[in-house]
């Protein structure tokens, strides 16, 4: 059984950590790999990219913002409870050059995606330089912990309500301005990647970014996940989640991930009006 | 000679208009007079040609001469001798190019329907509980994991857990049964049935372990650091096969494997009572010609779609499809675009599919295979209007376990290679069957590897060797 041995709310409750025992997965993970999650018989599959583990205690940890019915479901899972079921660690781990000069961006919950990697860069000696954003100061998450992981963390809102006001691209365009960035690593919603990588292009800086689009097994079955990399079809589950952010043909991606974006919203509407009439 | 004895039992079917709109099992199977009637027709030959025609070699005649006296009970038990999955068998097996392409009274008349019988047996079983499980020879104290839990890794386990070694079965989905889970649709063979054959395996002492991919969340290495004796890879050829033709990537353009494993494993027809979504086409293209395009046409159809086309390149005596399969999809009503190769598909400003521009093809020489090679015609563009494309072009070798397996030998398209009489690999202590080594086949052939793999397991076990 996978269940959850401690949970937290975060962004005023948007946002849901759920740390796993699954020991097997927790001995062989490796930073920048995924789950897949099920909650109970009729659940969906859901992949979500570990921002935990902690192989002694056998766990792995999620973070993950309420958007559907899935991840609704997940929400109302308490301490002791548990996830039907819990599949990887999948996808290829965080390819991590040593003594490299990064920059890190993260935008709302790919922050909790970005911390393992930010911190395994420092641990490879790598001089971190972090970008957080969120729309306003209460959807800001894990601030304690990418400032522990950084040599240097700047802190940005769209409303100004916390940190810095403005877009986590401004602080990053300074940062490009001032020279001897190696690497940029960004992660966070699909336009926030986009912009990110358009700018770092036009410095000729190499960006990895990690991207989550629809799938169904994780291990190269379905080919749901089919992104256009470079020019070519790549799986997302097994050639990613990380792929060259120069690359990858973003309004594809955002097109495909609308999929189905109708019956999305009738489960959750369903799931929604179920609970009041529960209540 | 009487007409009970020349004519084959009909098997009762859904009416073709009701059941294209639901997901129920198509043919109902034969009532116990039906069944002791078909069994009569049999002529228990001394010889028997059906059971060569058999990968696992079932006793067909023994168990068939058990059903015409009416005693189902002896005929599962002569069936389970060599077949742990009749039911499944009886439903998907090519009968019709292995037992029943065989039978002797099939040169004149009709083959006696050995499939519908098995069918027969085992469903009888199932709803009566009337025979004793197999009995469990004593306990070696030796360790096997099988990888995969499809109709060869289901047959390794029954097979070496009956002959008393310690056998873990693992599957990388959330369901056990491989294909016949995720790939076969329920009105072709109902989950349930595929359920009830695995918890009888479970009974028998195998050890089930789902959401264990190997390869990934422990390695064939570690298995063996674990402590296992044996390793059994069917994993199947899990890679969806593409077109590699423009706009592949529009919403609506979905593999076979995705569609189908919605559809079967995920319940998705049953959306919104279960969470995940199907795309539900009005217009739907089906790619291809074998038997998961038939799948995933029959499913299209079953999920309210106005008009579904099958696009295949080659005519229809190339579809290598089962008989009756096409003959349902027929019935119920799938358009053939036959002679006809995709060129590329055409989507709206949204990234959504609205067609797919096809060219008519005629049949030229004859090609590897043995079949006539389409060529294209010139200047015969046209466009197939679709909202949903479904890409049933056939599998590849999925490179996940192999590539985390570096001293496993594999051939230039990625299989393992694997001795075809034992299934030994080229790696100790590993053993690989069914479509991981000979690509996407058949449930049967996939069963029959299985078993050839097993007995080479137990002799590696007991002799070491």
């Amino acid at each position: 059984m996978f269940t959850i041995v401690n949970r937290e709310e975060m962004a005023g409750g948007t946002v849901i950590l759920n740390e796993i025992e699954a020991p097997r997965i927790a001995a062989k993970a490796r930073p920048g790999q995924f789950l897949i999650l099920k909650a109970n018989e009729n659940g969906e599959r859901i992949p979500l990219t570990m921002a935990e583990t902690d192989p002694e205690k056998g766990t792995v940890t999620v973070i993950y913002m309420v958007v559907g019915k899935s991840t609704e479901l997940f929400r109302r899972l308490k301490v002791g409870e548990a996830f039907q079921d819990v599949i990887g660690p999948l996808g290829q781990p965080t390819h991590i050059e040593p003594g490299k000069k990064v920059v890190c961006v993260g935008g709302g919950t790919g922050v909790a995606v970005l911390h393992p990697i930010a911190r395994g860069m420092k641990q490879a000696g790598c001089t971190v330089t972090s970008i957080i954003g969120a729309r306003n100061k209460d959807l800001l998450i894990l601030e304690d912990k990418m400032g522990r992981a950084s040599s240097e963390l700047h802190v940005c809102t769209d409303d100004g309500s916390y940190g810095r006001k403005g877009f986590v691209t401004e602080v990053l365009k300074e940062k490009l301005d001032t020279g001897g960035v190696d690497q940029v690593v960004a992660i966070g919603p699909v336009p926030m990647m986009k912009f990110v990588s358009l700018m770092t292009k036009d410095y000729g800086v190499p960006t990895m970014v990690s991207l989550n689009p629809i799938m169904i097994d994780g291990t190269g079955m379905c080919g749901g996940c089919r992104v256009t990399v470079g020019g070519e079809t790549k799986f997302g589950c097994v050639d990613g989640p990380e792929f060259d952010g120069h690359q990858v043909d973003f309004d594809e991606l955002i097109l495909r991930l609308r999929a189905y974006t109708e019956q999305e919203r009738c489960s959750h509407e369903r799931c929604k009006w179920e609970e009041g009439g529960n209540a | 000679m009487s007409t009970a004895k020349t004519t084959r039992q009909a098997m009762p079917e859904q009416p073709p208009l009701v059941r294209a709109r639901n997901f129920e099992e198509v043919p109902l199977g034969y009532t116990p007079e039906q069944a002791v009637a078909e069994a009569l027709r049999c002529l228990q030959c001394k010889s028997p040609a059906c059971v060569q025609g058999c990968p696992v070699g079932v006793d067909i005649p023994g168990f068939i001469k058990h059903m015409a006296a009416g005693d189902f009970d002896k005929a599962i038990g002569r069936i389970w001798e060599r077949n742990s999955l009749p039911a499944v068998c009886g439903r998907v097996c090519p009968q019709e190019i292995q037992c029943e392409g065989n039978c002797l009274l099939g040169r004149k008349g009709e083959a006696v329907a050995i499939g519908n019988l098995e069918r027969f047996a085992a469903d009888w079983e199932r709803t009566h509980h009337v025979c004793e499980l197999p009995s469990r020879e004593a306990a070696t104290g030796k360790r096997v994991a099988v990888v995969g839990s499809g109709p060869s890794g289901l047959t390794v386990a029954s097979d070496l857990v009956l002959k008393g070694h310690e056998v873990s079965l693992f599957e990388a989905f959330h369901k056990p049964g491989g294909v016949l889970v995720y790939g076969i649709p329920e009105f072709r063979l109902p989950k349930d049935i595929v359920a009830a054959e695995v918890s009888c395996l479970q009974a028998q002492g195998v050890k089930l372990e789902c959401d264990v991919v190997v390869g990934r969340t422990v390695s064939v290495e570690e298995l063996f650091e674990q402590g296992f004796d044996a390793v059994y890879l069917g994993v199947g050829a899990g890679l969806p096969k593409f077109m590699k033709i423009p706009g592949e990537n529009l919403v609506g353009v979905l593999s076979a494997n995705e569609y189908l494993t919605r559809a079967n494993l995920m319940k998705a027809y049953l959306f919104p009572e279960v969470d995940t979504p199907i795309p539900r086409g009005k217009h739907v293209a089906v790619l291809g010609g074998g038997n998961v395009a038939m799948d995933s046409a029959r499913t299209a159809m079953r999920l309210g779609a106005d008009r579904v086309s099958l696009v295949y390149r080659r005519s229809r005596d190339e579809m290598p499809a089962r008989k009756a399969e096409i003959h349902h999809a027929e019935e119920e009503g799938l358009n053939f675009e036959l002679l006809c190769n995709p060129v590329r598909y055409l989507g709206d400003d949204k990234g959504r599919l609205t067609g797919i521009e096809c060219i008519r093809m005629e049949l030229g020489e004859p090609d590897a295979s043995g079949r006539r090679r389409p060529v294209e015609v010139p200047g015969s563009e046209f466009v197939v209007e679709c909202d949903l494309a479904i890409v049933a072009i056939g599998a590849g070798a999925n490179p996940l376990l192999t590539r985390s397996t570096p001293d496993l030998p594999l051939n230039k398209w990625g299989y393992v290679t694997a001795n075809a009489d034992t299934g030994k690999t080229g790696k100790k202590g590993v053993w690989a069957g069914g479509d991981i080594v000979t690509g996407a086949a058949t449930v049967i052939l996939a069963m029959g590897a299985g078993r050839k793999a097993a007995d080479s397991i137990h002799e590696y076990l007991t002799w070491g060797w």
